[in-house]
This record gives structure tokens, sequence and C-alpha cells, in this order.
């Protein structure tokens, strides 16, 4: 259970939600909600109730497929009411099981094949230092995701037009699809290629939003680079028995699973 | 034409604040007058091409009208499906700039021949495609490109192609043009092969028979109108720099079958096959047919049968 009771009601949400509307994904889901909540309570420059604000800072998902985890945290953030989510999936809704061009409120770009979204924020992040809009940039990617080659495009042209409007946060959960993302991948050192690429970049314990919070918010980087921060988690995060367990890539929680989940997070 | 494409933006870069372009590393000074208004408009993506299409989504979120520019196979095939996804479906309005396509860098190879960007581009939903005939063409054609609200593919290429016209042309975007009668025979031509079309009429007088040439420099949308005027008695040969397969001549197919014309339809372009050891364009077209006598003869035994 988190000290934190909206990190614990977005879990909650996301395991009824991927139960009732029979949605996969949740394991990747749960990864990133602390870096969801981090970003969307205590560092994005927002309004919820003016979602297109043309200086707002933007916060672009990589891994569409957890985009369940983005619904519930912006319902949270009152984007739009949180009972909404449940129109996940379905025929006609915004809601939809990949972000696409219809999304609600609040989620700025389409997602669902990876590597995108680190180069659309790259061009944004080009585009509002030419018009001189003072807008942050921030990008949540997978680390299976990383295996995508046009992530390191963009992670070459960033630093190079001194983007230190462009932060990209690693949801390093050590597992993708089919297995351990190290195995699959060279990527043990996954910080230190983001460094190599020229990125103020810190590690932290991706489940600590304090932490995160501090890594987000810090002002100690150097000026004129972009910021890579990778994010230590765990998928599943939260659940005990969906903790590190790539089975809960696909799998579909039965209503046990649910109660058992309500009762680990404090949720009646 | 790349040179005009790049004195065309530089226009319309001159007046427009939003208009920028990314290249992928090319262009040795091509770009150099559009640096010099417009610097931080004129943007080295890098050899980048995936990227390059995906930054362009981004710049046009926040108001931008970016070129992206590059040799044709690298701006279409390569990065097809950062298209598809961040122009395409996302719907933005970028224009994607295809240099040297068709049979210009012939003597450089499969790798650098693009005989299947119309094929590609044209089954992209919200995608126009644009494939001026010559510079006169582009020119007349650039700032239309700006009227259009969703993604461009505009097809050119190289350089000191052949002119068409004496002076420039009136063109409308989506409107077939009509660049000289004849009622024997429609010659539809599509990009550079307007050449061609223009040297088949020519040779056709000989054989009395006068062509009506017609430049298509609108690949999609199809201009239906225009299309639906020609004469079901009266052969319509189909002339491209490009694949058979699914390019401006199945288009055509298409439209003909959907809306039930019983015409006869000749189409001229690229065989199904690779082509390289090649010397240039002009050995290209020697190599698979695509030149004037050997279209003459196809429209002659075709008008006969």
């Amino acid at each position: 259970m988190h000290a934190n009771p909206t990190i614990n009601q977005i879990r909650q949400q996301l395991v009824d939600l991927s139960y009732k509307n029979k949605v996969p994904h949740l394991a990747s889901a749960l990864s990133c909600v602390d870096i969801l909540y981090t970003l969307y309570f205590n560092i994005l420059n927002i309004r919820p109730n003016e979602p297109e604000w043309p200086l707002r800072d933007r916060f672009l998902l990589g891994k569409g497929h957890a985009v369940a985890a983005l619904y519930c945290t912006l319902g949270q953030r009152g984007f739009f009411d949180s009972e909404a989510v449940y129109g996940l999936g379905k025929d006609g809704s915004v809601f939809e099981e990949h972000p696409g061009i219809n999304s609600p409120a609040g989620v700025e770009n389409i997602s669902g094949s990876l590597g995108h979204a680190l180069g659309l924020a790259t061009g944004m992040a080009k585009a509002a230092k030419i018009k001189q809009n003072p807008a942050h940039f921030y990008v949540l990617v997978g680390d299976g995701e990383l295996n995508e080659g046009t992530n390191w495009e963009a992670a070459m042209f960033a630093p190079a037009h001194h983007l230190d409007n462009l932060t990209v946060i690693v949801d390093f959960n050590k597992l993708q699809g089919t297995g351990r993302s190290c195995e699959i991948m060279h990527m043990h050192d996954l910080a230190d290629k983001w460094r190599a690429f020229g990125w103020n970049t810190h590690e932290v314990d991706g489940h600590d939003c304090s932490a995160l919070q501090n890594a987000l918010s810090q002002k100690s980087y150097s000026i004129g680079l972009p910021r890579a921060i990778v994010a230590h988690t765990v998928k599943g995060a939260g659940i005990s028995f969906m903790q590190d367990d790539n089975n809960w890539h696909y799998r579909i929680p039965t209503q046990q699973e649910v109660t058992e989940t309500a009762r680990e997070l404090g949720i009646q | 034409m790349r040179n005009k494409f790049a004195e065309c933006l530089t226009t319309l870069a001159a007046s427009n604040p939003e208009i920028c372009l990314l290249y992928a590393d090319i262009g040795n000074r091509l770009f150099d007058k559009l640096k010099k208004i417009a610097p931080q408009r004129t943007i080295n993506a890098g050899i980048a091409e995936a990227n390059m299409a995906t930054m362009a989504s981004g710049m046009a979120k926040m108001g931008f009208r970016p070129f992206i520019y590059t040799i044709t196979p690298f701006t279409t095939a390569r990065n097809f499906e950062q298209i598809k996804i961040d122009l395409a479906y996302a719907n933005e309005p970028v224009v994607i700039v295809g240099t040297g396509s068709g049979l210009s860098y012939a003597n450089l190879g499969p790798t650098h021949h693009s005989f299947e960007d119309i094929a590609l581009m044209r089954v992209l939903p919200n995608m126009t495609i644009v494939c001026p005939a010559d510079s006169l063409e582009l020119e007349s054609l650039m700032p239309q490109l700006l009227n259009q609200t969703g993604p461009v593919y505009l097809r050119i290429g190289k350089k000191n192609e052949p002119v068409n016209y004496t002076q420039l042309p009136k063109l409308i975007l989506g409107k077939a043009h009509v660049c000289q009668e004849g009622q024997d025979v429609v010659l539809l031509c599509t990009g550079t092969a307007l050449t061609i079309g223009n040297e088949v009429t020519e040779a056709l007088v000989s054989h009395g028979v006068a062509a009506r040439l017609v430049s298509m420099h609108t690949v999609k949308p199809l201009d239906s109108e225009f299309l639906k005027g020609l004469d079901e008695e009266t052969l319509v040969v189909s002339i491209e720099e490009h694949s058979l397969n699914a390019g401006f001549g199945s288009a055509l197919c298409e439209w003909f079958n959907d809306e039930r014309w019983k015409g006869d339809l000749l189409r001229c372009g690229i065989p199904d096959q690779f082509i390289d050891q090649l010397s240039g364009p002009e050995a290209a077209r020697e190599r698979i047919g695509l030149t004037t006598p050997k279209i003459v003869k196809k429209i002659i035994a075709r008008l006969s049968s």
C-alpha cells in the first residue's frame, strides 16, 4: 500500500478496469503510476479546465499500451470524471486501448506504435524554442520501447539543438513483452547510454515520488541540454501477486484478484 | 526542379513565418538563401528520415507548416510508418518532398530508385499527392500546397528537367491540365512523364494521330470531373515514371472500374522488376521501354487492333 491515497486509487482503478473491460497490459500500466502521478500532481504546468492552453507543459506517452494509467491519472487530476475511463476499449469510446486522434482532454499524442513520442516531443520542443514558448515537454518511454531505433535518432538531435525544454523519463522495469529487457537487448548501461548521447542524466527509484519530484524539478542540470531520467521500476508495481511477473503483460485479473488488490491497497 | 523548389520555398518562407524546412543532410548549398532569411527554420534533421517525419509532426502540432525534404525512397519508403501515423493519421499539414523521383537517379541503383512511392502514399488516407512535370508546374503549384489542411506528398525530379511550357501555366491543384487538344487518343501524364507525353504527341502526328495531351499533376485526389468527361470511344494512355503496380495508371484502373467506364486504357510505366547496372535515366528508359518510339508503337498497335 502506498502512503498516497490517490496513487492507491489509480492502481485499484487500473486493476478493476482491466477486469471489467477485459483490457490487457495491466503490468505495464502499474509500472508507471508513480511517475504519472508525480508529473500531473507536482510537476506539469497545466490547466485541467483549459486543456488546450497554449503555454501548457506537454506530456507525451511513448508506451501507448499503458495508456490506461494515463487515463486514470487524468481522471484523478480533474480533466474529466474519473468514472469516464470505464469507456475503455468500448465501441465509439474516446478511451481507446491505444490513444488515437479522438482521445479525451489531456492526452497529447497518438501512441501504440513504439518509438514515436520522443521524436514528436523533440519536434515540439524545437518548435517551442523558435516560437519562444516557455512550455516544457516530458516524454515517458518504456525500456522495451527503446529497442526502436527512432528513439536514438531523436536522442542525437535534441542535445545538438540544445533542447533543455525536453525531458525523457524511462520506465525501466526490466521486462518487455516476452522477456527480460537486458537479455533481449544490451541495456544494463541505459543511463550511460543517455549520458553518452549528451543528455543530463539521473537515475532514480521510479516508485519514490519525492525522488522523482526532486529529479524532475532539479535546477542543477546544466543549461542547454535535454534531460534523461532513468526511473528504475517494477512491472506490475504495487500489487504483490503481479510484481515482476510478466504474465501480467497480457493477463486479465479475476474478480477475486480485484478484491485482493483492493485489500492490499486498503480500499473498500 | 530541386532548385526551383528551394527558390519557391524561400519566397514563401519570407512572408510566412510558420514555414520551416527539415532536410535529411542533403542539398549542399541548395538552401543557402533560405538559411539566410530563416536560419532557425532551416533545420538539418540529420540522416535520420524516420525521426525527421515525426519531428515535423511535432512542429506542425506547435503551429508550423513544415516541409521535409530528401531523396524520394528515404522520405517515403524508409519512414513509411512515421508518415502513416504521425502525418497521415494525425492529419498534420506537412509537405513531404521527395527529390530525384522515378528514374532521376537511375545510375545510383535501386537504393536510389523510387518506383513505389506513389503506391505507398496513395494508400494513406488524408494524403494529397502532387507530381509536377517540371519547374514551371512546380512554381505554379507550390503556393497551393499551403491551402491543404492535411499532409501532401510532393514528388519532384532532380535538376535540369526539360520544361514543357513557354510560360508559367495556371494550374489548379486537383484539376487536370489540358496541354494540347486532339481527338484520336488521350495521353494522361503525371510528373516528368509529361515530357515523354509531349514527344509522343509530336511523333504521333506523322502517323496521322492527333493526341490530347493532359498533365495529371495531382494523382490524389484524381480529378473525377475531368475523368467523367472522357469519351469511352477514344483510347486513353497513361504515362508515368513509376511501377505499373499501384501507381497512377493503377489509380485510373480503379477509378474506371468503380465508375463502370467501358473505354480502353493503355498503361505505360515501369514493369514489375528491379533494374540496375545503369548509366543514367536515358539508359533506364531504354531498358524498360519507357521511350517515345516504343510508346508510339504500342499506341499505334492498340489503335489498329
